[in-house]
């Protein structure tokens, strides 16, 4: 597959100053809010801590977690199956709705089914699935455009574009883009979709070993509606959503909203664990690259990541860019560093969509080492010969000059003139992307050897 | 060899070396008085408390708080419905309801949340596919934060056990926050003790 172009989708983005403005600073917004939320308690880094901890430790004893979930949740009631990739996720998906007769299921968010790319699968067996989150639902009357933020899937797009995509899809008043309008009338278009479909599906955000139970957590309800109105619901599940016990989610539910939208809690935290009377459960785990990670000893910890989206929302570059220019289902920095090792041709420039600023790692409430990760990434980029051309030779030069210390001390000396003496169009040119989007500023008149030697050389000799 | 068995395999051979599973402190010491932290978390969540004064019965104050009501299902016995929310009845038959009246199995401060499992909803469902939801709290029943409630059995027990934490809502739309997305558009709480079981 061709390598996503990052950066030329980010200028796209960036050339509509409207709706860049607008997500640049309803993101940082929720950064704010997540802030707000931390001040208040006082034993947040703590929790961080042991959020990080518990996953540490589910992860590096997973199989045997896995094992205890399976059996009680079998206990339970509950059909478990196992997918070892996508295709085998979306085959027994499609085997349950078979089984049952399915021919509409309403389906509440899950990052997984998107990474797996079922509605499309599900399509073609001539089953409908209808998106009931708003953001998601949205999404897809948009000729199924993906989300472009894993908490708020339709932040990219602003009222009129709602506001005309509703008119087009569900007969909305084109001339009404009030928000509370809009929302009642992707309320009403939905309502009839709950009532009719044969099935619900939702994901999960934790699994519990302890109960073999699994929590769902949302704002709109539309979960809970899935889960409990037609007679069979389907959820699935990564395998790395494990946790071992019910008194850790006390951790993982205060930390979760609060770093995703600056909210106490979700306005619905839901515990699944057994089939209601007359209904069936099924879950399908799914591995999908996920084992293969666990053995990377740079980048198993990204395993522990739970879908909160606030290293989205702290990035300069993801806030810019938007996240449909990550070209996958997990944009902004999380999805820098997991996108690789699914393909690693194809994401190879999204490692560079980063400033190394750390923000992520800082906000991340399971303490992932997202900017060490995404440098960590450079490296196989660079080993395995991934790098553009004109990035190559760029970083060859700067290896060798940085390697010399009197090569670089005379570079350093002429960087003054090249932005004094060399014409603009030098600088300014296509092959510089630092002198895109910005004036270079001119060089100090000296160079800091050059100041030492003429201010405190004497000093020391 | 099964795709269970493929895959435990090679999360076997692939785990990290191993790591302690911490302890989890309750975090609960100087937490504040639990009635009006829950009132205050409540109201940030969008959820109201309605006063039930003195003599007033809460059938008359569910009749003046929702005047265009016109199916209020009732799962408690301390309001009087029109409408008879049967265990085992196919859920879709819900989607008519107004008002909903349940009993909070127990509630939260930090968040102002409250919990109900399918025993006090009888039908899941009834939670959400009714336009208001009314909750009858016993005030003695309110635990200080999330780490206290998971202490609770009903996420051991029950089937079903929800946390609801205000009414269902949307942002999705320009970051407009919005009350009454898929399930119900008001949550309401009134204070009002549980009555002892006869037996």
């Amino acid at each position: 597959m061709k390598p996503v172009d990052q950066s030329a989708a980010a200028d796209m983005f960036i050339a509509d100053v409207q709706h860049e403005r607008f997500h640049d600073h309803h993101l940082w917004d929720l950064r704010k809010g997540r802030d707000q939320e931390r001040d208040q308690i006082p034993e947040w880094e703590t929790l961080r801590q042991l959020a990080s901890d518990i996953k540490a430790h589910t992860l590096t004893h997973l199989a045997d977690y896995l094992e205890e979930f399976e059996r009680n949740a079998t206990a339970n009631g509950v059909q478990i199956h196992w997918a070892q990739d996508a295709q085998e996720h979306n085959r027994i998906v499609g085997e349950i709705f078979a089984a049952h007769q399915v021919k509409t299921v309403i389906k509440s968010k899950s990052m997984l089914t998107d990474e797996c790319q079922m509605r499309p699968y599900l399509a073609e067996l001539g089953i409908t699935v209808i998106e009931s989150d708003l953001g998601e639902r949205i999404q897809q009357l948009d000729d199924d455009q993906p989300p472009s933020h894993i908490v708020v899937p339709a932040v990219h797009k602003l009222r009129g574009d709602v506001a005309k995509l509703f008119a087009r899809t569900i007969n909305s008043d084109p001339n009404n883009d009030d928000p509370k309008v809009l929302s009642e009338a992707g309320r009403q278009s939905l309502r009839p979709h709950f009532l009719a479909a044969d099935a619900g599906m939702t994901g999960a955000n934790y699994l519990i070993a302890e109960t073999g139970s699994f929590v769902v957590c949302t704002n709109e309800g539309n979960a809970d509606i899935s889960a409990n109105l037609p007679p069979l619901h389907v959820a699935s599940v990564g395998i790395e959503k494990l946790i071992p016990r019910i008194e850790d989610l006390g951790v993982f539910i205060r930390l979760l909203s609060r770093s995703a939208l600056g909210s106490p809690i979700t306005q619905y935290t839901s515990h699944f664990r057994a089939p209601r009377d007359g209904s069936e459960m099924h879950i399908v785990l799914v591995d999908n690259g996920r084992s293969a990670r666990l053995g990377m000893a740079d980048f198993w910890t990204s395993l522990k990541c739970i879908r909160c989206g606030a290293c989205m929302n702290t990035c300069p570059v993801y806030r810019r860019s938007g996240g449909l220019s990550y070209g996958s289902v997990y944009p902004g920095p999380i999805g820098v560093i997991l996108n690789p090792a699914i393909d690693l041709h194809r994401y190879r420039a999204l490692p560079y969509a980063s400033t190394m600023n750390g923000s992520c790692t800082s906000v991340c409430p399971v303490k992932i080492n997202i900017h060490e990760q995404i440098y960590q990434w450079r490296r196989i980029i660079s080993e395995k010969q991934e790098l553009p051309l004109l990035r190559r030779t760029a970083l060859d030069v700067a290896a060798k000059v940085l390697a010399s210390p009197a090569l670089y001390r005379r570079v350093i000396a002429g960087v003054d003139q090249v932005s004094r003496e060399f014409p603009r169009a030098l600088i300014y040119n296509p092959l510089n992307a630092w002198g895109l989007q910005r004036e270079i500023p001119d060089a100090p008149k000296a160079t800091f050897h050059q100041w030492w030697a003429k201010n405190r050389g004497a000093d020391h000799e | 060899m099964s795709s269970r068995d493929i895959i435990l395999a090679q999360v076997r051979v692939n785990q990290p070396p191993a790591s302690d599973l911490p302890k989890v402190p309750l975090f609960d010491a100087n937490l504040p008085s639990p009635w009006p932290q829950f009132q205050a978390s409540l109201q940030r969540m969008g959820g109201e408390i309605l006063d039930c004064p003195e003599g007033v019965h809460l059938n008359a104050l569910l009749a003046q708080h929702f005047p265009q009501a016109k199916i209020i299902a009732s799962v408690v016995p301390e309001v009087e419905g029109n409408f008879n929310v049967v265990q085992g009845e196919d859920p879709h038959h819900l989607a008519e309801v107004d008002v909903a009246v349940v009993r909070a199995r127990f509630a939260v401060a930090e968040t102002g949340s409250v919990c109900f499992t399918e025993q006090e909803l009888v039908i899941n469902a009834l939670a959400y596919l009714a336009q208001h939801l009314v909750v009858l709290l016993d005030v003695n029943e309110i635990v200080g934060n999330l780490h206290q409630a998971y202490q609770r059995p009903e996420f051991q027990m029950a089937r079903y056990a929800v946390l609801h934490s205000g009414p269902s809502a949307t942002a999705d739309i320009e970051g407009t926050l919005v009350h009454g997305a898929q399930g119900v558009r008001t949550l309401s709480v009134i204070a009002y003790q549980r009555t002892p079981c006869v037996v």
